[in-house]
């Protein structure tokens, strides 16, 4: 167990190694390189912007400005936005709570809706409604996030009137209810995806575990179906789906962006989009490099968390 | 033998639908178990045993693709006999595990992996028996150490990924008994442990079939495990009962060619040295069940057969002496 | 084996032309691509309108209402002329897009099974690694760095969909060139890439084909999200994604403007995904007894 965990940590670290040399790379592609932020908006001569590539070491070999590069993300030191000044990781600091709480209210709505939905159609395999599920399911990850988001805007905005077409909350509100307003419909938009995701997975899980001989064990037992499904084959079924949480992550946060442009929710995939389009690259890269890291840390967390309730990995 | 049956089977046929048309996995078995008695059901894979045992706890997967005729009589535990097959669902989930339960062949994986194997017993005590939570555990630690497993309250808690092979099996029968059955089936509980563990495990169910007077149906394919525990045997062969007899008279002189091939491949530690060469195994296969030969199913791979006779239609399954039924139409030529 | 093998080679592609062609989803996906791809390429030919031709008096009209069979846009532009000339881009980015993605997972993903060692694992490091950016943060990052145009967007959506198919061909040949025929191959003095290309890539094909098919999908959704984000395709160039970058203004008043392309889209997307999961289940041999 515990020999398991330092090696997926070792894996992880690693991995996050190879990741921060991508994201180095990228920054050297952007025009201008590190540089960039000296020269957009300033009218610096060519000698003082050579001047300051040799204060900042960027005539050194790439190794070593990678190193220190390395070094201060490490420190926390992730430069600074060119729009405000402000640090880059506390720029992303204020927009994450915005996005987390759409990503976890659409994750728990997937989580709720699509496991039901796999459950059930694994039970009633090939039924119509196990049919309904696979081809919607697959409807639902061909639709492009925005246009739903634009259609549930038309149909429950404009149309109905039901609720607000974006933001996070009216200005000088403030109350529960307008936030909870404000969030059903990019948490039901981000949601659709996600919920097609779970319930695919849901389903094979489940699917895995019925056909398992300790479910005809239970059922020899005299347990009543009810019993068998929920204390034996969904209680196992569920097991690997912690896993599920770290794989879906890159989906979620790339769904999380465009939701967030589409209900101008004041998130960190709303701030990367106006971030490029101020080219704020020391932004971009940053949130780049974080959401990188989230997927990293995400799936990290999952794998050992699923480690540590699977109790059949206990010696591995 | 004067007690009256506990599992009385009658007529007992399965058929599968399959995409490639229909198959009789069972057809027409008859055999009844009187209290205290072991019936062994013999024959390769394929010949039907398994699907009897699921039939007779009605575990087959329901719906239009199985088709279960005939009849199955449960003594009941307040002594009625039970129609299985056509008693309501509810009722038969509270007969089965109860008057009558099963000890599968896989105790690899015939225990849910993520549970405590405690919790796993219990349930069935609990959901049969009544107990509360803290007397369900005490009967648990009192089958675990009837089953023969060392320090059972350290156990409640194990995996069974913590358990060896033979454990488990304990495991499994100490669930199997943990309602006092009057009908036990065994689905080949030895076949996946070494040879040591497979005789401590028999050992074990001789000496709880003693003490309960439970029936026991031993679904196997070895015979040297049928010498030691079964009273009856029933061979069966492509879904048919070939022959049927006391454990005694059919090891002497066993009528059924089919039957002659199954003992002349079990190894004989009082010939050991003496017979050269390899085991004579019986040449051919399994029939496919989707093709079953015309007349005797054997007759392919009968080293007796005879055109014309033995193709042409299928044998009754005909009396051969007291208690003896053997299905062949040559069996009173064949044996001296 | 010689004998044998022309024998057996029809009945085997036969039954998977037969899986296949019980699976219906499958075959509307097909039939459905098909149709769009020809209706992109040809249709444009056959209307009264050209996608360009702007016509300040008709102005929003409505689908359904006059000659203009799904209405016009703000500028009066044919609704349905755009639609078959943005999909031609928008099936062209995809296909493009595909292809190239495929070839570098194949090279990357045939190397790194091959050599294995430092090599192959220092590569699929690297491609666990890119698949740790959300490929669409990932594109646009890209896109902003680089003149935003039909050839430069078709290369970034290809940099951001070839690491699924570089695992796959990974897994495969580094399992196949375990088994005998590549060892035999070997012994008779076969050069590596004879190996890589005759004998080891040829099995790797059923899974191959099916990523190729999910990533057409993949890319046609990539590419819509960057355009309507305003970093892809740039207008006056139609394309399924960049027709729907204004419609969210005109909400309101002309909803068909954000609808129409957004059903295109999910009509050639979930066709796509249709395919591919039947050829999954058709060329999977372990469906035989099915």
């Amino acid at each position: 167990m515990i020999s398991y965990l330092v090696r997926r940590l070792g894996q992880a670290v690693l991995l996050l190694l190879i990741v921060s040399m991508v994201g180095f790379a990228i920054l050297y592609l952007a025009p201008g390189g590190p540089l960039s932020q000296f020269a957009a908006g300033t009218d610096m001569s060519q000698e003082d912007l050579d001047r300051i590539a040799e204060q900042l070491g960027l005539n050194r070999p790439l190794p070593v400005q990678y190193a220190e590069w390395l070094l201060r993300m490490l420190t926390g030191d992730w430069g600074r936005s060119y729009r405000d000044g402000e640090p880059v990781l506390y720029v992303i600091g204020s927009h994450l709570g915005a996005t987390l709480q759409l990503m976890l209210t659409a994750t728990l709505l997937a989580i709720m809706i699509g496991c039901w939905i796999g459950i059930l159609g694994a039970i009633r395999r090939y039924s119509i409604f196990d049919t309904l599920a696979t081809v919607g399911a697959m409807v639902a990850l061909s639709i492009p996030t925005f246009w739903f988001g634009l259609v549930a805007i038309y149909v429950f905005s404009v149309e109905l009137e039901w609720l607000p077409s974006g933001n996070r909350e009216t200005v000088g509100d403030g109350s529960l209810l307008d936030l909870l307003r404000h969030l059903i419909l990019p948490a039901s938009v981000l949601a659709l995806v996600e919920t097609a995701i779970w319930s695919r997975f849901m389903r094979s899980s489940m699917l895995d575990v019925v056909n398992q001989d300790y479910i005809r064990t239970a059922r020899a037992k005299g347990l009543p179906e009810w019993q068998v499904l929920a204390g034996h084959a969904m209680r196992n079924a569920a097991l690997p789906m912690i896993t599920v949480v770290g794989l879906q992550l890159p989906t979620l946060l790339g769904g999380a962006l465009v939701t967030e442009t589409v209900f101008t929710w004041p998130g960190m995939g709303r701030l990367f989009l106006d971030s490029i389009s101020y080219r704020d690259y020391p932004v971009v890269m940053g949130i780049l490099m974080f959401s990188a890291t989230m997927v990293l840390v995400g799936s990290l967390l999952a794998d050992m968390l699923y480690a540590v309730a699977d109790p059949r990995i206990r010696l591995g | 033998m004067t007690a009256a049956p506990v599992l009385q089977v009658e007529d007992l046929s399965v058929r599968f639908r399959t995409r490639g048309g229909e198959i009789a996995a069972v057809s027409g078995v008859s055999f009844a178990v009187r209290p205290g008695e072991t019936l062994a059901v013999v024959g390769e894979s394929g010949s039907g045993k398994s699907v009897t045992s699921l039939a007779l706890m009605r575990l087959l997967p329901p719906g239009a693709a199985v088709t279960v005729t005939g009849r199955v009589g449960l003594r009941g535990k307040d002594g009625r006999m039970l129609d299985v097959l056509t008693l309501p669902e509810p009722e038969m989930r509270g007969v089965r595990g109860d008057a009558i339960a099963m000890v599968f062949q896989e105790p690899m994986t015939s225990l849910n992996p993520v549970k405590p194997v405690g919790e796993q017993i219990a349930e069935a005590i609990r959901l049969h028996r009544g107990l509360d939570r803290r007397a369900a555990t005490e009967e648990v630690v009192r089958l675990l150490d009837l089953v023969g497993i060392p320090a059972p309250r350290q156990r409640l808690a194990s995996y069974p990924h913590h358990l060896s092979g033979g454990m488990r099996q304990r495991v499994m029968i100490a669930m199997a008994l943990s309602c006092e059955p009057a009908v036990l089936i065994a689905d080949e509980p030895t076949t996946a442990l070494d040879v040591t563990i497979q005789a401590q495990i028999l050992d074990l169910l001789r000496r709880l079939q003693e003490r309960t007077g439970m029936a026991v149906v031993f679904i196997t394919h070895n015979l040297g495990v049928v010498a030691e525990i079964a009273d009856r045997v029933m061979v069966m062969y492509g879904g048919r009962v070939v022959e049927q007899a006391d454990v005694r008279p059919l090891f002497a002189r066993p009528l059924m060619p089919y039957t002659v091939g199954l003992l002349r491949s079990v190894p004989r530690l009082d010939l050991a040295g003496r017979r050269a060469g390899p085991l004579p195994a019986i040449p051919g296969n399994v029939p496919d069940p989707l093709h079953m030969p015309e007349g005797c199913g054997f007759h392919p791979r009968c080293g007796d057969h005879v055109a014309g006779l033995c193709d042409a239609r299928l044998p009754e399954l005909e009396s051969a002496g007291e208690a003896r039924l053997v299905r062949c139409v040559r069996w009173r030529e064949l044996t001296p | 084996m010689s004998a044998a093998a022309p024998a057996a080679a029809p009945t085997a592609g036969l039954r998977v032309l037969e899986r296949f062609r019980r699976h219906r989803l499958a075959m509307f996906g097909a039939v459905t691509i098909a149709t769009l791809t020809l209706a992109c390429f040809l249709g444009p030919f056959l209307l009264p309108f050209d996608d360009t031709y702007i016509d300040i008096m008709q102005r929003f009209a409505a689908p359904f209402g006059g000659a203009h069979i799904l209405g016009t846009d703000e500028l009066g532009r044919d609704m349905l002329a755009r639609i078959l000339m943005g999909g031609r881009v928008s099936l062209l980015v995809g296909f493009v897009a595909m292809a190239i993605g495929m070839a570098v997972g194949i090279l990357v993903g045939a190397v790194a099974g091959y050599y294995g060692g430092l090599v192959g694992t220092a590569l699929m490091r690297f491609v666990d690694a890119v698949l740790c950016f959300p490929a669409i943060f990932l594109l646009l990052a890209l896109a902003a760095l680089v003149e935003p145009g039909l050839t430069s967007i078709t290369l970034l959506i290809a940099a951001t969909a070839w690491m699924d198919v570089a695992r796959i061909v990974e897994g495969q040949i580094r399992s196949l060139r375990e088994r005998d025929f590549a060892v035999a191959a070997e012994v008779l003095g076969a050069t590596d890439r004879y190996i890589i290309l005759r004998e080891l890539v040829p099995n790797a094909v059923a899974p191959i084909v099916v990523a190729a098919t999910l990533n057409v999908a993949r890319a046609i959704l990539l590419e819509s999200y960057v355009s309507f984000l305003g970093y892809g395709i740039q207008p006056p160039v139609p394309s399924w994604g960049n027709m729907l970058n204004n419609a969210q203004i005109y909400l309101t008043s002309a909803p068909w403007l954000a609808i129409l392309p957004g059903i295109a889209i999910t009509l050639a997307v979930t066709s796509f995904n249709f395919l591919g999961d039947g050829l999954r289940d058709a060329l999977d041999p372990r469906m035989d007894g099915r």
